[in-house]
């Protein structure tokens, strides 16, 4: 008896050719992603500044910079931690206790060198970090769980270590505060490092081994496992350097404002999240860069600082960053559909 | 067929040997009580040790004080286990809270009835759940990046609402009668009975009927709950609506018990409720869990701080031994299956002289 | 045999493996020779994925040894096996779907430039050689997401092809590629074998096997049974060897009366998956689905089961419509179905022996809503007792149960709604052949009870000696229904092979 069909019905003879178009669309969206960020944040900028012209003033934009350096630094590590399909929750804790530590170092030993502080700040935020990446990697315990201990852990730590109390900008040098308010061709110290920042750990994700690695992690693990990669010491160093970054980000912090107390960063933690979700990191792993987690800071903190200008109840703030985080995810969501939709190579076998 | 009379033969011994294994394993109980087990030895070692060393602690209104801090926590903890069991998370149950009790505030003070008022906050929360259970069901949305969204919207909404006003008119018949004892037993207020009470139709919902017995299969492999029948997306949805609906009348009885609405009220209590479910031995992965463990985790954190502060230790400070024990609670479990893994001896390689028969 | 003048670069000698009391392989030697394509051929749960496994290192072995070009070998990890330049095609691609096609190439081992960065344009260079050399055209920058599973198995090939392995396996490459795919992917297999690589080639396909492959090995219950070259095998004696047995007598299909038409399926339609798909079963019948992997015969059942969508069509059980997409109306018609992949879709491998046993009517062991913990037992109980499964306690964990017997109580759990239609995706995948023989047993008796049966098979003897009709499947459409007496190896190899005999001269 005899099939009664044919043949094999259609032939494709250049698997994922025929979608090309719909590819060049795909891999420009994630470029778009950022831009589009990128885009509100001008938009909102350019607005805000035609509707008062005070809000582009000099003391205007160093608010501005200065307002977007912590939490950029901050959406910075913490993009890193988030490609690895991992999250930490304790960077606003470290963040707290580095600025706190940093404090106390110029009380105790008042002839400290600037350079010799900052180093130990950051210090503070490695061994946090390492503490989180030791309980994720060898314990094999989430990362959402640990650093919520943490989370509680640190900042408890920070509590205890101040004792309720405070340190003033007369305790820390002049040296460290002129940190604060110095600016390099019209762009305060602090955002340059931030800038600095942003730019390194960017081009490493980019352009390293070991950076695309850590997409790779977040994108499928057992593949990374079976390629080889080192998921244990990746994630790892993914924990420390975004340890480092909260440290450096309360040493920030600390030179800035010049007064510091064991509160330092609190509920910081969501808001980094946010920031980084907004620029398109997502929180499923393997998505995003450094660039658009900075943006999504910059964002969040402008709109801080415009709302009073449109004179918009501040209290508006928090709702519109929330209103944000979702829009920023279902838009995600929905494009990733589209994509895919697009992407779907080769034409339907057997339809 | 040689092969299968072998298996055939070896199948009776293997048997018999797991039945072995098996019948040890039963006797030291089932893998969910293991759970719990430690959680509940610490609660009562910590009660007894308080009960002892600490004065002031087994007094009846340091025992109401104690029921009254951990009252909210306990009851956004119900909800929130059997969303963790299966496999979801709620963070914007505090800013549901918040916003609740800012709706309360509001509605107060432009001379609503306060029965009505309560109503209205019900069903507001119920419809704050509704709205993260259709972006995590509909839209496919990480439960965890959802509700870091809401709970930022949530609690701005309610400071939208409220701005930083404070709203403390209400009558004080209901705020004295929010933390008024149960049946006048000195030390039990009528709200710990209630939760009490919650606890049991929650516990006999999760544990002995069969919606709760899908909430465990959902947690554990969602695909092979579709492939039985189970509705995983309303399943989900609803328990987040719930979540949000308890959250509400959380936020109500927070409001008449401290006599007043604001709109940064338990901030951060979200990381609580959480703490105390995973320390009440529920996995973050789901599937796991009990209410009797969560309920312990809730007196067990609010036990500690209470002690410890009766010791004259700042509740700040407190945060420290927060994080330790939870921390402890999930490393200790596995670091102990990891360890009783390493024991059992690998089979190791015999090489055997080549014989083979390779043409 | 000849002494060979250069060592084989991988050999196992005697290796076996055991998964809990399912041994997948009982001392199996195999050796790879440079320049030859080696085909290992055998029936599904013969083992030769575990031994895939092994030789990439996934898998180590209990007994016996890996040489390396002679010398004995441990892979503890994939990159051993890598470093030792083998290279290993799974039949379900490990991509990363956020990454693009060259970087997935070159995961791990990018080209760097001298500051150690990346150097994309070399990357992106090989990859394009790779690609040239496969005749694709493809955009290395693309994102893997959204890459047919065809496409996902060329970016594997690519990357074995940069990775210059010395011994390179493939898991049946070809069950997801067109004809023009695999031919092309043939003629890289034989540039790369005159180029001194040495190929294991696993497929269900043998005018492939016999087209490409220069030796045969056949491997049955996880034994080694022949190997010879392919000039002096034909066809019919390595399906001999593969099944080893008289087909009729492991399969004990008893004729049933055949009743009315209990389950009619019209047009099923979804759109890139399957198409117009149409079919009846009555009471007492076993209707077996047919075809290669990913034809999408899992996919149909799914569909009428309302686990999945479907665009157009219609499902009527007993003359009823049932609507689309909803499981639970599925059972409520008195549809079961005992799904393919047990671990994920059939049980909750947590979960004990007795709630997994009663999952699919708690509402009718419960009382005012209650559980009734005495009924629940009794029922988990009856149905252990009169499928004869081993366990030793109900209240463990399912996980421990050997692969036989947690298929028992995946049948457990939908024969206790006493359904009319049951179907049963790759009933007696990965199970040892006592129990195998059970379920075909089993089967059978539901048949003659009135049931009425769809069985979706790989294993062409259990197709042939089980139904009492074949529909044969081929990318998503019905190609073929025979009748049992229509129906033998050839007939359905051709229907599901997409060809029409004259087209396959042998």
């Amino acid at each position: 008896m005899n099939p009664p069909s044919p043949a094999p019905a259609t032939e494709v003879s250049t698997p994922g050719a025929p979608p090309e178009k719909g590819v060049r669309r795909a891999r420009r969206q994630r470029q778009v992603r950022e831009l589009g960020v990128l885009l509100a944040v001008v938009v909102l900028i350019v607005t805000t500044w035609m509707h008062n012209p005070g809000f582009l003033s000099p003391q205007g934009v160093r608010d501005l910079f200065l307002g977007a350096t912590v939490l950029s630094v901050l959406a910075v590590g913490q993009a890193l931690v988030l490609i690895t399909k991992n999250v930490d929750l304790s960077v606003g804790s470290v963040m707290g206790l580095s600025a706190f530590g940093t404090g106390v170092l110029f009380v105790t030993f008042p002839g400290l060198p600037v350079p010799v502080a900052m180093a130990a700040g950051v210090g503070i935020g490695v061994l946090c970090g390492l503490a989180n990446g030791l309980l994720v990697t060898t314990v094999q315990v989430p990362a959402l769980v640990v650093t919520l201990g943490t989370l509680y852990a640190y900042r408890g730590l920070g509590h205890w270590w101040a004792d309720g109390g405070q340190i003033n900008a007369h305790d820390m040098p002049d040296a460290f505060l002129y940190l604060g308010r110095v600016s390099v061709l019209g762009v305060p110290l602090p955002a340059a490092i931030a800038a600095l920042v942003i730019v390194v750990v960017g081009f490493y994700l980019a352009r390293y081994r070991s950076g695309r690695e850590l997409y790779a992690i977040g994108s499928n693990v057992e593949a990374a496992r079976l390629s080889g990669i080192p998921v244990g010491s990746r994630v790892m160093t993914a924990f420390v350097v975004n340890g480092a970054l909260a440290g450096l980000a309360g040493v920030l912090f600390a030179a800035r404002y010049g007064t510091v107390d064991s509160t330092v960063g609190f509920g910081m933690e969501l808001q980094v999240v946010a920031a980084a979700v907004v620029g398109g990191v997502a929180i499923a792993g393997g998505v995003g860069t450094v660039y658009g987690a900075a943006l999504g800071a910059i964002l969040l903190t402008t709109i801080t600082a415009a709302l009073p200008i449109w004179q918009i109840n501040q209290f508006w703030h928090q709702a519109v960053v929330g209103a944000l985080i979702l829009a920023a995810i279902s838009l995600d969501r929905l494009l990733s559909l589209r994509t895919a939709r697009k992407l779907r190579g080769g034409g339907a076998r057997g339809a | 067929m040689a092969p299968e009379r072998t298996l055939a033969r070896t199948a009776p011994a293997d048997q018999g040997r797991r039945r072995e294994e098996i019948t040890r394993k039963g006797r030291l109980g089932s893998l969910l009580s293991a759970r719990e087990t430690p959680v509940l030895g610490a609660l009562v070692v910590t009660l007894l040790f308080a009960t002892m060393f600490v004065d002031m602690f087994a007094t009846g209104r340091n025992i109401s004080f104690l029921f009254l801090s951990i009252a909210a926590i306990a009851l956004m903890a119900l909800p929130m286990t059997l969303v963790v069991i299966t496999g979801e998370i709620d963070l914007s149950v505090a800013s549901t809270l918040a916003l609740s009790s800012a709706t309360l505030g509001v509605l107060w003070e432009a001379g609503i009835p306060i029965e009505t008022a309560l109503l209205v906050c019900l069903v507001g929360g119920a419809v704050l759940g509704a709205f993260n259970g259709f972006l995590v069901t509909v839209m496919r949305l990480p439960s965890l990046a959802v509700t870091i969204g809401t709970m930022a919207l949530y609690r701005g909404l309610s400071y939208v609402l409220l701005g930083d006003r404070a709203v403390a008119s209400y009558p004080q018949s209901w705020v004295s009668g929010a933390r008024a004892p149960f049946l006048g037993v000195d030390g039990l207020p009528w709200i710990a009975v209630a939760i009490l009470g919650l606890s049991v139709v929650f516990a006999v919902l999760l544990h002995a009927t069969a919606i709760g017995r899908s909430l465990y299969d959902i947690g554990n492999n969602d695909e092979a709950a579709r492939f039985t029948g189970v509705s995983v997306t309303w399943t989900k949805f609803w328990l987040f609506t719930l979540s949000g609906t308890i959250a509400s009348g959380a936020g109500v009885f927070w409001t008449l018990q401290y006599g007043t609405s604001r709109a940064d009220t338990a901030f951060g209590l979200e990381l609580q409720v959480v703490a105390a479910v995973l320390l009440g031995g529920v996995s973050i992965f789901g599937g796991v869990g009990s209410v009797l463990g969560v309920m312990s985790g809730v007196l067990l954190l609010g036990t500690i701080r209470n002690a410890l502060q009766l010791f004259g230790i700042s509740s700040e400070v407190l945060q420290i031994v927060t994080g330790l024990v939870l921390i402890a609670s999930v490393v200790t479990p596995n670091l102990a299956t990891r360890l009783r893994a390493r024991r059992v001896p690998v089979p190791a390689t015999r090489p055997r002289s080549h014989n083979g028969e390779t043409p | 045999m000849d002494p060979e003048p250069v060592l084989a670069p991988l050999a196992l000698v005697d290796v076996a493996k055991s998964f809990g009391s399912v041994r997948a392989l009982r001392g199996l030697s195999l050796e790879l020779h440079a320049g030859e394509i080696h085909a290992l051929v055998g029936e599904n749960g013969a083992g030769k994925s575990t031994l895939v496994k092994m030789i990439a290192g996934i898998h180590r072995p209990d007994e016996g040894q890996l040489l390396v070009d002679g010398r004995p070998t441990e892979f503890t990890a994939p990159v051993d096996a890598q470093r030792a330049g083998v290279a290993v095609i799974h039949q379900e691609p490990t991509l990363f779907p956020d990454l693009s096609v060259a970087e997935n190439i070159f995961v791990g081992r990018h080209p760097r430039t001298r500051m150690w960065t990346i150097d994309r344009a070399r990357m992106r260079q090989e990859t394009e050689e790779a690609f040239a050399r496969l005749g694709v055209q493809m955009d290395p920058d693309r994102p893997t997401r959204g890459l047919s599973i065809a496409d996902q198995q060329l970016v594997e090939i690519a990357k074995a092809l940069t990775r210059k392995a010395r011994v390179l396996v493939m898991d049946e490459p070809t069950a997801a590629l067109s004809g023009v795919e695999a031919d092309r992917l043939f003629e890289v297999a034989r540039t790369l074998r005159d180029s001194g690589t040495a190929l294991l080639f696993i497929s269900h396909r043998f005018d492939e096997v016999f087209a490409l492959c220069d030796r045969i090995t056949v491997v049955r219950d996880g034994a080694f049974v022949s190997c010879d070259l392919t000039a002096d095998l034909d066809v019919d004696t390595v399906v001999h060897r593969m099944v080893g047995r008289e087909v009729n007598t492991l399969y004990p299909k008893e004729d049933a009366e055949q009743g009315n038409t209990l389950l009619e399926v019209k047009g099923l339609t979804r759109e890139g998956v399957f198409a117009d798909v149409s079919f009846s079963v009555r009471a007492g019948e076993i209707v077996a689905l047919a075809g290669l992997v990913g034809a999408g015969r899992s996919e149909v059942v799914r569909a009428v089961f309302g686990v999945d969508h479907y665009d157009a069509g219609t499902v009527h059980v007993g003359g009823r419509a049932l609507p689309p997409g909803r499981s639970k109306a599925a059972m409520a018609a008195g549809i079961a179905l005992v799904p393919e992949d047990r671990r994920q879709q059939g049980l909750i491998m947590e979960s004990s022996v007795q709630r997994n046993a009663t999952s699919t009517r708690r509402r009718s062991l419960s009382r005012f809503g209650l559980l009734v913990p005495r009924a629940e037992r009794a029922a988990a109980n009856d149905w252990g007792e009169r499928l004869q499964l081993k366990f030793g306690d109900l209240a463990d964990q399912v996980s421990t149960l050997s692969g036989g017997n947690q298929q028992k109580v995946v049948l457990a759990k939908w024969l206790s709604t006493e359904p009319q239609v049951l179907f049963v995706d790759e009933p007696t995948r990965g199970i040892d052949v006592g129990t195998k023989a059970e379920v075909h047993r089993l089967l059978s008796a539901l048949a003659g009870e009135g049931l009425a049966i769809v069985m979706v098979s790989s294993e062409l003897p259990e197709v042939l000696g089980m139904a009492d009709r074949v529909l044969v499947m081929h990318e998503g459409r019905i190609t073929a229904e025979l009748d049992r007496d229509e129906a033998d190896e050839e007939t359905v190899m051709y229907a599901a092979t997409g060809q029409r005999p004259s087209e396959v001269t042998r």
